[in-house]
């Protein structure tokens, strides 16, 4: 009796929660799919006719957005390995009593809501607004040059808004080395960029690889930033399932824009962790 | 070098870190730090913008050429005056409540089941957990409109509350499950042994242990639901979230209501998580 | 973890736990057959299109049996009347209608998409009355069978002080479905300091002298139509040829880099930050940004022509409260409230007999008020004259979905880039 009950304990356990994923997440996967196979318009309907020329209409409409959008996800993610890794690094191995005050801050625009601290950028770095004006002024840049609308606001706004996710990772990784390893190191290679390419590095690689997967979906799939900082010329491909799907009502162009955009997604994912998946790497990652 | 030879108990002393370290390479650790205050400076800056546009004596709809300084949108009756604003404000807060709770509820099911036993499915439950997370927000909030709109269902805050669950579940579990994971079963046996029931095991014993790591979850929950756009975007129907308004009125100009709202928040938030980290600091002292 | 309270390091941990194999793939498409019977849905629409106006019988067979609730559920753009309401809650004093005041429309499309499973269901949108602009949109929503046929007769004010203008507008014959809220002109604003010459020309949205510092809009229709209108093309009765032509011209000034961006409402602030020198702008908001930023930016409506769009008062089908929506449809029209209403939106009033009341008005007031009100009601932006309204055109109206389809496949590649 005892031990059936302890057979079922975790089915009852996992049952309404693992429902409600499986209804609300799972199964809106399959009604995007079909959505996808659909043709009519709005006024009409749609109708499950198995036209899967959607998919091909699309991509070749908008391959051009879903390419750029794989491209400022991918720069960002390296920018964001850039930026975070040294900062991660201090704070994990030079944060002292104060940690947690630097992580508390590296936080802080978490604090404010996503969609205003995008718009407080549009502030800053309007062509009039006070980082451009100082600049031009002193002549240092022509009075043409503008940032607003162009990849490099965009993948900044990107790079911003995800530098938390790509900090904490590496920093829990850093955090987890023994300073007695590296300590060691160092008497053997004695050359600190050695030490740091063979031993530190290593080791906080399972931090790069779960900051890589949060930063980089999001990033490439996301579509504020490119609204509210870029330009016609840096339309990403979250925006024209945005567009397609609230503005247009075209529910079977943005179903299958969607569906491409998951699966480039995912397949990039599940490769990245193929390649960089050795045993070693995720042991250390379980831990 | 394999990962075993680099176990070591957790939680590294960084201090002595710090101790260990040779005084040579101060000024590279000295860069690191400035550069981490940098980072840290650059983190803040939208955020001060927009704290500072809150005591900005704007005289007409438009609030971002800064005209003088006023305390004035700070009154009651001037902070509230929109009352859409207002609505919006308080449904967030309703849906975060909401939604924070229930998926602490379903998702410490979810993390204790996956913690504690070996059960078939396990695995598969893990991989949806792993997907739900991964996900691009976009895709999650564009399948449940297209389910809702298969169903001929409407949207509002119901399908909010929901769609806000069902992400939030997973981190929830996640979070419970690391903690569930390096329980010590002894005091479980223990209590089993001097004739306590299973239930009353769990809620007299088990329960407080895992409760910081389900206070954390749903606080998590929290943040994500108050914060959320994306998915909120797609499934809000004709309701609006503060988020959802403050988007929409970047058409039409963003008030210095919202940049208060905005400052408020940040507010509320900083000081919550510093009387949290006080508190958890003093109950280690006196531990 | 002393140092790390405000992050769980295990749900870093959590993404990086496990390792999916060909195996974990095969499991997550198993799940996929959950859903599979989802597949057999469609989205209902409305199947045929309704007649482009009601049958003769459909004003009675609508308003039939109604009668007054003593409440009513706005949905309204944002910033579309004073943030106190004082109308509404005159209108309460008066009538005892209460009034559920919504700020929720932003944009057209979404809002079809928002309330269109509703409505094809049949069900209450939860609004007995809302402001939708003659858009695609609204043709959707009329077509759809969306929107109730108005009983005229209970529309007196409307009849006695409306715009000649405003009752005979091609997108709504007769106002079956529609009377205005408040209408705009689009045309160009411009920061004078910067051009440094009066803009008055559509070809100088086209001047490689403005590089970079023009700005357009992005809403298909309104960069459709100036297009054409550059082109010296009448929208109205414009064919696919002319679309194509038109869209050559926009393709033109991109790829010459004169455009800086396509912008929504948004413009305006991008104006006010000098992102752009000129940009197709709305009538109401130069005005609106003018006092604010203590600016001195102009308006203009270019000599070849600009477009006029009206936001209409609507009923939807499925109201619960419909007898009480439109006599707060008609209160709006009683002279008094169209001047206070529009002293607050800036936008063309159609109801001509504001501007004199609104002198009245503001003989009352003393000091900056005064001044502030004498200025809305002397601009030819809230009270366009008839020359100027001779110059403004209707857009591009469609005569089928898929018409409509085409427009919009002709012109957004130019928006989506």
């Amino acid at each position: 009796m005892s031990r059936l009950k302890r057979k079922i304990a975790p089915y009852l356990l996992v049952l309404p929660g693992g429902l409600w994923l499986l209804i609300f997440f799972a199964v809106p996967m399959i009604a995007m799919l079909s959505l996808s196979l659909q043709e009519g318009d709005i006024v009409a309907g749609y109708r499950f006719t198995g036209h899967w020329q959607n998919y091909t209409d699309s991509l070749s409409a908008y391959q051009t957005q879903l390419i750029r959008s794989l491209i400022y996800g991918a720069v960002a993610t390296i920018l964001l390995i850039a930026i975070a890794f040294p900062m991660a690094y201090w704070i994990a191995f030079y944060g002292g009593r104060r940690k947690g005050t630097y992580l508390f801050l590296t936080l802080l625009p978490f604090f404010v809501s996503f969609v205003l601290r995008t718009l407080s950028w549009q502030q800053i770095l309007a062509d009039e607004g006070p980082v451009l004006s100082p600049i031009r002024d002193l002549g240092l840049v022509g009075p043409a040059f503008h940032i607003l609308g162009t990849p490099v606001a965009v993948i900044g706004g990107l790079v911003y808004n995800f530098l938390p996710f790509m900090v904490l990772p590496i920093y829990v990784a850093l955090e987890r080395i023994d300073p007695r390893v590296v300590e060691a190191a160092r008497d053997l290679y004695a050359n600190p960029i050695i030490t740091f390419r063979k031993v530190v590095f290593p080791l906080a690689l399972p931090g790069v690889f779960a900051g890589v997967l949060m930063t980089f979906v999001p990033a490439s799939s996301d579509f504020v930033n490119s609204e509210v900082l870029g330009s016609s010329e840096t339309t990403m491909i979250g925006q024209v399932i945005a567009a397609q799907f609230l503005d247009n009502s075209d529910y079977p162009t943005a179903s299958a824009l969607s569906f491409v955009l998951m699966v480039v997604l995912l397949i990039g994912v599940f490769t990245y962790a193929r390649i960089l998946g050795t045993e070693d790497v995720m042991k250390v990652a379980a831990r | 070098m394999t990962a075993q030879t680099l176990q070591r108990p957790p939680a590294p002393d960084a201090d002595a870190a710090a101790r260990i370290r040779p005084r040579r390479r101060f000024t590279g650790r000295g860069l690191l730090h400035a550069y981490t205050w940098l980072i840290i400076a650059w983190l803040a800056l939208p955020i001060l913008v927009m704290i500072a546009f809150g005591f900005n004596d704007t005289p007409g709809r438009y609030n971002t050429s800064w005209v003088g300084f006023t305390f004035k949108w700070y009154a009651p009756d001037q902070l509230f005056l929109y009352p859409d604003l207002t609505d919006a404000l308080i449904l967030s807060l309703v849906i975060a409540i909401v939604a924070s709770l229930v998926s602490g509820a379903l998702g410490t099911g979810i993390g204790y089941a996956l913690g504690r036993y070996r059960f078939r499915g396990a695995g598969s439950f893990n991989l949806l957990m792993f997907a739900a997370i991964s996900s691009p927000e976009l895709i999650m909030g564009a399948s449940l409109l297209s389910l809702f709109v298969s169903l001929g269902t409407g949207v509002g805050p119901v399908t909010i509350a929901i769609a806000h669950i069902m992400f939030s579940i997973s981190f929830v579990a996640v979070v419970v499950r690391s903690r569930v994971m390096v329980l010590d079963r002894s005091i479980e046996e223990a209590a089993a042994d001097l004739g306590a029931s299973p239930w009353t095991t769990f809620w007299k014993v088990t329960f407080p242990i895992i409760l910081p790591a389900v206070m954390s979850g749903v606080l998590l929950a929290f943040a994500l639901s108050i914060d959320d756009f994306i998915v909120t975007f797609f499934t809000a129907g004709t309701y609006e979230t503060f988020p959802i308004w403050i988007w929409g009125a970047t058409r039409v100009g963003i008030p210095p209501q919202v940049n208060v709202m905005g400052t408020l928040i940040f507010a509320v938030g900083v000081l919550g998580a510093i009387i949290a980290n006080v508190r958890s600091r003093s109950g280690q002292r006196t531990r | 973890m002393a140092a790390s309270h405000n992050v769980d390091p295990s749900l870093l941990r959590g993404l990086t736990q496990r390792r999916f194999g060909r195996r974990d793939a095969l499991r997550l498409s198993g799940l996929a057959g959950m859903g599979a019977a989802l597949a057999a849905c469609g989205v209902q629409g409305r199947g045929t299109q309704a007649p482009a106006s009601a049958e003769p019988d459909a004003v009675a067979k609508f308003w039939a049996g109604k009668a007054k609730n003593g409440k009513v559920d706005f949905a309204n753009w944002p910033l579309y009347m004073d943030p106190k309401r004082p109308e509404l809650a005159k209108f309460t004093k008066e009538t005892g209608i209460k009034v559920n005041y919504q700020e929720v429309i932003q944009e057209m499309g979404p809002w079809f998409a928002k309330v269109q499973p509703q409505l094809t269901a049949g069900q209450s949108i939860g609004f007995d009355l809302m402001v939708i602009t003659n858009s695609f949109q609204f043709s959707q929503f009329r077509d759809s069978g969306f929107l109730a046929p108005l009983d005229h007769a209970k529309l007196p004010n409307y009849a006695k002080n409306a715009g000649a203008a405003y009752k005979k507008e091609e997108f709504d014959p007769g106002n079956a479905y529609s009377i205005p809220w408040a209408s705009g002109m689009t045309g160009i604003a411009y920061d004078r300091k910067k051009t440094g010459r009066d803009i008055t020309s559509l070809a100088d949205l086209w001047d490689p002298e403005f590089k970079g510092k023009v700005g357009m809009f992005s809403d298909v229709q309104e960069l459709g139509n100036f297009g054409l209108l550059a082109l010296g093309i009448n929208p109205k009765g414009s064919t696919e040829d002319d679309w194509k032509k038109a869209a050559d011209h926009l393709k033109k000034q991109k790829s010459a880099g004169i455009v800086r961006n396509y912008y929504d409402q948004s413009y305006i602030d991008r104006l006010g930050s000098g992102d752009v020198w000129l940009t197709q702008a709305w009538s109401g908001d130069v005005f609106q940004k003018n006092i604010s930023d203590n600016k001195d930016f102009k308006f203009v409506i270019p000599k070849e022509g600009g477009t006029i769009w009206t936001d209409n008062m609507t009923i939807p089908i499925t109201a619960q409260n419909p007898v009480d929506a439109i006599t707060l449809m008609d209160f709006f029209y009683e002279v008094g409230n169209a001047s206070a209403l529009a002293n607050y939106i800036n936008y063309v009033c159609p109801v001509p007999a504001a501007q004199p009341q609104m002198r009245t008005d503001a003989g009352k007031l003393t000091g900056e008020d005064q001044d502030a009100m004498l200025a809305v009601a002397n601009s030819k932006l809230v009270f366009p004259t008839a020359a100027e309204y001779s110059k403004l055109h209707y857009y591009v109206s469609f005569e089928a979905t898929s018409e409509q389809q085409k427009f919009q496949k002709t012109f957004e590649p130019i928006v989506l880039g």
